[in-house]
């Protein structure tokens, strides 16, 4: 029997919102109905007088409402360099941006190539995390890029995918009997597309690298192992996503390889959607990124891809770093830049400045990572995790270290000022993030 | 010339690259160090406007010419120089770039003389740092006052610089003597060409302002200065260019290939040489060779240099 007086209590909804959830046919004014953590009604219908005094109700007073965004590559420093960032710190910076799943990479100190591993993060993320954590397993043990992981047992364990992270298996063949085992148990694999004979450069090979006397890395070196593994998918018939590509090349490389119909995704960063290389201007290590910011037409080429989908996914890349790795002289620098709590800005900044539908960044960061990663999350449905953010999408805000909330400072939006962002977020029915108007 | 009455040359705290500074920035000081040569030749060699001022070279890669070059410039203007080896600095120990020249600019000196193996690294410093920061050569970036003792030499002998044509040989990639005299001799108005084995070659060079060329032969016709670049022989073999004999059969410089320039042209190279590889010993002693005369402008323009950045420092550098 279902108490009445918890079950009015623990109703809830979001009322005179902007719902935008393209992969459920949402583009307009209606309401959301949660209880107890799920999804009970969404639509035009949820309306202040249809959910009555049954439930708590939130007037959105005409913002956006959007699904959860989920993170397909995010960097903590837990376990190992916690010092950068943890589950917990990493949780409140996606929060503050309305992402409501991270992704979690394994190259952590120890590697996530054991059940056990897999196990430990999602524990410390219950106990610590405010937003959903999935970890990524690795391919090989250790990271490398010898010995296959227990695949079979990481799944089972909860890894929803397998990837090296922040390397490709460089081998063929221990990559091709990645692809042949992992269809078995029909695990994704996920591949960061570098040639590494091909990839010592520390930035976009070219004239800028030459005349800032930096050491380059073409992107050819992308598509080549893009085109490489390309193959390997049509050998094996696994599923494979390419992480982040970065360059026109590999944008007419993934269309061509959807055209043949291979079972092939891919994603790009924020920041190679936003920025090019000329943004390193005099050697800023934020903008130090693998694969690296190329150029201005590489860029354009990324944004039609997002918009004709040939690129699935939108990633923040966040990855963690300290003074101590990033205020060294560029190429001693370590890669990354955090990107939890400005990917959803930065990709509005596409909406308003490039004529990308909102319809489709949205897709790109909650439905899509959900449907390639199996997610029952990423979604506004009937049944469906309540998992959504309330978004003003021309609220404008500056990013500053002291208002980020991850651990890390290293944001290459520093100083700027951002349109559009999360006011409110939702996890599992519960508010873990309002954004507070100074 | 009294300290008091030396008027501003620069528009700028810090020397990073010829890429930022204007042509009339850099005849100010070519200018300038005319007349330090003079000074440099007398017998009584001082010329104290630095006095009081401290001098700092932080060198993060081995080098006697250009660190003992800097040191005498300092003397001669009365400057304290003090050189920090590193080697046996706390560098060593694992203490990061930033932390060693932070503590150096806490003992308050007026100038910092870096050379460091990275790109960038001289940017990086002045971003930080309080006194006035002047780069001796960082990664394969930029070598500033390589290029303006270049230019000088070659404004000697040469009177100017319009209609000139200046060839730079060999490893212009990992070279930034080559960036910098090329940013430098295009500002002045030479015509620049780079000759090296594609492999030795920037992406992206041909938007420099330069000429291409693959070979001396076209390379050097015609040329009135022919600078060599020093062959780093660690990246000798295999890896860019197949062998030091095939290197010094296409590109090397012997009495033979210099006949291809015209018959006054110069001879020029940074140094240190690889006699035999890039250059033959008779080509480099000979009468076109102004190799020895490099380094005595290098002297008088890094006092140039030093003078002209002490005259931005506010309240004699005490502040």
């Amino acid at each position: 029997m279902i108490n009445p007086a918890k079950h009015s209590a623990r109703r809830r909804a979001y009322v005179n919102a902007n719902i935008v959830a393209p992969a459920q046919g949402l583009n307009g004014k209606g309401g959301i109905l949660i209880e107890d953590g799920w999804i009970l009604d969404v639509g035009p219908k949820v309306t202040k007088d249809s959910v009555g005094a049954s439930a708590t109700v939130t007037d959105c007073k005409g913002l956006t409402l959007i699904p959860g965004l989920i993170d397909m590559r995010v960097f903590t420093g837990e376990p190992g360099t916690e010092y950068r960032e943890t589950l917990a710190s990493a949780s409140g910076a996606a929060a503050a941006g309305g992402v409501t799943t991270m992704i979690v990479m394994p190259n952590t100190q120890p590697v996530i190539d054991d059940a056990a591993i897999v196990d430990f993060i999602l524990r410390r993320a219950r106990d610590t995390a405010s937003v959903r954590v999935a970890p990524m397993a690795a391919i090989t043990k250790g990271l490398n890029g010898e010995m296959m992981t227990e695949i079979g047992l990481l799944k089972e364990a909860g890894a929803v995918a397998i990837t090296e992270g922040t390397k490709p298996v460089a081998s063929a063949n221990v990559f091709r009997r990645a692809l042949t085992y992992a269809k078995d148990f029909d695990l994704l694999v996920v591949q960061h597309v570098e040639e590494p004979s091909l990839s010592s450069g520390v930035m976009n090979a070219g004239e800028t690298a030459s005349r800032l006397g930096l050491s380059g890395n073409p992107a050819m070196s992308e598509v080549i192992m893009l085109e490489r593994d390309l193959r390997l998918v049509e050998m094996t018939g696994a599923r494979y996503h390419a992480s982040q590509i970065s360059s026109r090349h590999s944008v007419e490389v993934m269309r061509a390889a959807k055209a043949r119909g291979l079972p092939v995704t891919c994603g790009a960063s924020v920041h190679h959607l936003v920025l090019n290389e000329n943004d390193i201007g005099a050697y800023r290590t934020f903008f130090k990124l693998s694969p690296p910011l190329r150029s201005e037409d590489d860029r354009r080429a990324l944004v039609e891809a997002v918009a004709d989908g040939t690129i699935d996914v939108i990633v923040s890349g966040h990855d963690p770093q300290s003074a101590d790795t990033k205020r060294l002289p560029f190429a001693e620098a370590a890669y990354g830049a955090i990107g939890l709590e400005t990917l959803l800005s930065a990709a509005l900044s596409l909406h308003h400045n490039e004529g990308v539908p909102l319809a489709c960044l949205v897709e790109a960061m909650s439905s899509k990572p959900a449907e390639i990663l199996r997610l029952e999350t990423g979604r506004l449905a009937p049944g469906a995790p309540a998992d959504f953010a309330i978004v003003d999408l021309n609220l404008s805000w500056i990013v500053e270290e002291d208002v980020l909330r991850s651990r890390a400072k290293n944001s290459p939006f520093e100083h700027r000022t951002l349109e559009g962002r999360a006011v409110e977020t939702i996890v599992a029915g519960e508010s873990v993030f309002a954004y507070a108007r100074s | 010339m009294t300290r008091d009455a030396r008027p501003p040359l620069l528009k700028r705290q810090h020397l990073l690259a010829i890429d930022d500074i204007s042509s009339l920035e850099a005849i100010r000081i070519l200018d300038l160090a005319e007349r330090y040569v003079e000074v440099s030749r007398q017998t009584d060699k001082r010329q104290l406007v630095l006095q009081g001022r401290t001098q700092v070279n932080l060198f993060f890669e081995a080098s006697t010419r250009t660190q003992s070059s800097f040191e005498i410039a300092g003397k001669r203007l009365g400057a304290d120089v003090m050189n920090m080896a590193v080697a046996n600095s706390a560098v060593s120990k694992g203490e990061t770039l930033l932390d060693t020249a932070m503590t150096i600019n806490a003992m308050q000196p007026d100038f910092l003389v870096v050379r460091h193996p990275s790109s960038g690294a001289a940017e990086l410093l002045a971003q930080k740092v309080s006194c006035a920061v002047i780069n001796a050569g960082d990664g394969q970036h930029e070598h500033p006052t390589q290029a303006l003792l270049d230019a000088l030499t070659i404004r000697r002998h040469k009177k100017q610089f319009e209609g000139l044509i200046v060839a730079i040989c060999g490893d212009v990639l990992h070279s930034r003597v080559a960036r910098s005299n090329i940013h430098l001799l295009n500002k002045l108005g030479a015509q620049v060409r780079v000759v090296a084995p594609s492999t030795l070659l920037p992406s992206g060079i041909g938007n420099f302002g330069v000429e291409v060329h693959r070979s001396m032969e076209t390379g050097l016709k015609g040329a009135d200065v022919v600078m060599m670049l020093r062959l780093q022989l660690e990246r000798m073999t295999g890896a860019f260019v197949p062998s030091i004999r095939e290197y010094y059969r296409f590109y090397g410089l012997n009495a033979e290939t210099l006949k291809i320039a015209k018959p006054d042209a110069m001879v020029m190279h940074p140094g240190p040489m690889n006699r035999g590889i890039e250059i033959d010993s008779d080509v480099a002693d000979g009468v076109q060779s102004v190799i020895r005369e490099q380094v005595e402008m290098g002297v008088a323009v890094r006092m140039a240099v030093l003078d002209a950045l002490s005259r931005n420092i506010p309240g004699g550098g005490n502040s």
